[in-house]
């Protein structure tokens, strides 16, 4: 349960002084305290899911007004990859360009924060909290400006020819992946940056007195001992990203569409709910068949 | 030569870093940039012309305002519930030993690792074989939902970072459970549940996804810029991006001061 905090639970005991007769209600204490909490989740996480699996398996021919009956059509579910196959695939691929991306400037970031930033480390970690602060509609919104057809970014690269003379950004698969690494970047490097910083640095300089180079003592050492971080890190930026349908309706066009799009408009334009809850179950089971593979192979469980 | 080699083998990490962070905050620089901007027409976002209009007139665009404040209004109402919610099952958590913990925490983690995707069209699906009206009410049953999980997390890492052996200093001196639980226990967490309860608001405040399904024609501030991207955001939107990053800086500095000053005065 230390997906967010790097901080492992530790239970505390409180001390179990007093007589017997509070003894009984010490044991339902517990269950009382879980009780609104846990009535809520249930009904509104684990019941709605349920209905959504339900809902998946209605018959497509309803309609809102004459409502759907439940006959167990597993036919949905081929249905709807063959309908949205493409945006299924390519929610994944986006999804797992982005997050190598993401490491790959996020892992330097973490750790100059981590290990060089001395007593800056605070002030610059507000600062890669502080662009969540504005609202996610808005910085997508900002992007969009920035790349589009008549900005100084796409100026400057079709003048160095990097793109060609009617190149774009805009409404290309590069905006969709650059959108989302950016908006979920600062999911991976929290909790990469708590494991960094837990970091022995003495460690560091026992690889390095045993004539590690640094590359080698970055594989051997730093990196092992980052992998919690780096895992949770992961998860909590792939798993929003394989979901997200805002980058592609803003910074994409219908050739960069995610399964969330075709999940939005099933439900909220085309009514077809049996088929948006076919893809969405779809898509809850093949992130949670990634996630548990996932902990269980980067060998920690300290996620769930 | 060596040294020179040496200073950049030290802070290459650290250029690396700095020019993420630059990346990081571009687009606030524009949003704050184009809060400034009278805009040539309707769909165009290039800067034109300095103004400071835009935070004069805030309340111009029709219904900005109050989507705003029915935002401001649920994150409010959600941050309240979510809050004691959580702090209950967290409490229950750190101090407890019982049967159905890992199922618990199970529970907790699951909306967590869940996309806002198949949450938002989950409660979607139930509202409707239920035949609930979507509207305010289902906008708040589901940022109570998603909520809940990051206050458990956040208050349940103070509670376990807390030092046992003053409560239990406490109740040697004759402290009855009660007083402990106010002048000892409280105090401490205190700061972990504030921490909690904003960061519950922002999530409530800038949530679109779940919202979008569940939301009716009740229209929140991030309903209001997606319906607005197609007629033409008003750059009064800009402002109150702007507006949202400074106030959360603030808080976020605030505290960070006064966690300071407290923690001069403890050494």
């Amino acid at each position: 349960m230390s997906l967010l905090t790097g901080v492992g639970a530790r239970p505390v005991s409180a001390p179990d002084k007093r007589p017997d007769d509070s003894r009984s209600r010490r044991r339902w204490l517990p269950y009382l305290l879980l009780l609104p909490g846990g009535a809520w989740l249930i009904l509104f996480f684990i019941v709605p899911t349920l209905q959504l699996g339900a809902t998946s398996l209605y018959d497509p021919t309803g309609s809102v007004t004459t409502g759907y009956a439940m006959t167990w059509e597993f036919g949905n579910y081929p249905d709807a990859i063959a309908y949205a196959g493409p945006q299924i695939l390519r929610s994944f691929a986006y999804a797992a360009i982005a997050t190598v991306i993401g490491i790959l400037i996020g892992y330097p970031l973490a750790y100059a924060i981590a290990q060089k930033a001395g007593r800056w480390k605070n002030v610059l970690l507000v600062c890669v909290v502080a662009p969540m602060f504005t609202s996610f509609l808005v910085r997508t919104l900002a992007w969009k400006t920035i790349l589009s057809d008549n900005g100084a970014l796409v100026g400057f690269l079709r003048d160095v020819g990097i793109l060609g003379a009617d190149g774009r950004l805009l409404a290309t698969p590069i905006a969709v992946v650059l959108g989302l690494t950016y908006n979920f970047l600062p999911f991976l490097v929290l909790p990469l940056y708590a494991s960094l910083e837990r970091l022995d640095t003495r460690l560091l300089e026992a690889s390095g007195d045993l004539y590690a180079s640094p590359t080698r003592t970055f594989v051997k050492v730093t990196l092992p001992l980052s992998m919690p971080g780096l895992v949770a890190g992961t998860l909590l930026f792939f798993i929003p990203a394989v979901g997200d349908y805002i980058n592609a309706a803003l910074l994409g066009n219908t050739n960069t569409s995610m399964v969330g799009n075709v999940v939005n408009s099933a439900f909220l334009s085309r009514q077809e709910p049996p088929q948006g809850a076919a893809l969405s179950f779809l898509l809850m089971a093949i992130i949670l068949a990634i996630v548990f593979t996932y902990v269980r192979r980067a060998g920690t469980d300290e996620v769930v | 030569m060596h040294r020179i080699r040496r200073w950049v083998a030290d802070h290459w990490v650290l250029a690396i870093g700095l020019m993420v962070l630059l990346y990081l905050f571009l687009p606030i620089a524009v949003v704050a940039g184009l809060s400034f901007n009278r805009p040539s027409s309707r769909l165009s976002y290039d800067f034109n012309e300095f103004t400071t209009e835009n935070w004069t007139n805030l309340c111009g665009p029709a219904d900005l305002c109050a989507a705003v404040g029915r935002s401001a209004w649920i994150g409010l109402l959600a941050t309240v519930a979510a809050t004691m919610l959580g702090t209950l099952m967290a409490f229950a958590l750190a101090r407890h030993r019982f049967r159905g913990r890992a199922a618990t925490n199970l529970l907790i983690f699951l909306p967590m690792a869940t996309p806002e995707l198949v949450m938002g069209t989950s409660l979607l699906a139930l509202f409707t074989s239920a035949g609930l009206q979507l509207g305010f009410v289902t906008i708040l049953i589901a940022h109570i939902m998603f909520c809940v999980s990051f206050v458990v997390v956040t208050v349940k890492a103070r509670l376990a970072g807390m030092d046992a052996r003053l409560e239990e200093a406490a109740m040697d001196l004759y402290a009855t459970p009660a007083q402990t639980f106010r002048r000892v226990t409280l105090p401490l967490v205190l700061p972990g549940i504030v921490a909690a309860a904003l960061l519950a608001f922002s999530l409530s405040f800038d949530d679109f996804i779940i919202t979008n399904f569940n939301s009716g024609n009740t229209v929140t501030f991030p309903m209001y810029v997606w319906g607005a991207n197609q007629r033409g955001i008003p750059p009064q939107v800009n402002v109150v991006g702007t507006a949202m990053f400074a106030v959360a800086l603030l808080l976020v500095l605030a505290t960070n001061v006064r966690g300071r000053r407290r923690g001069a005065r403890v050494a």
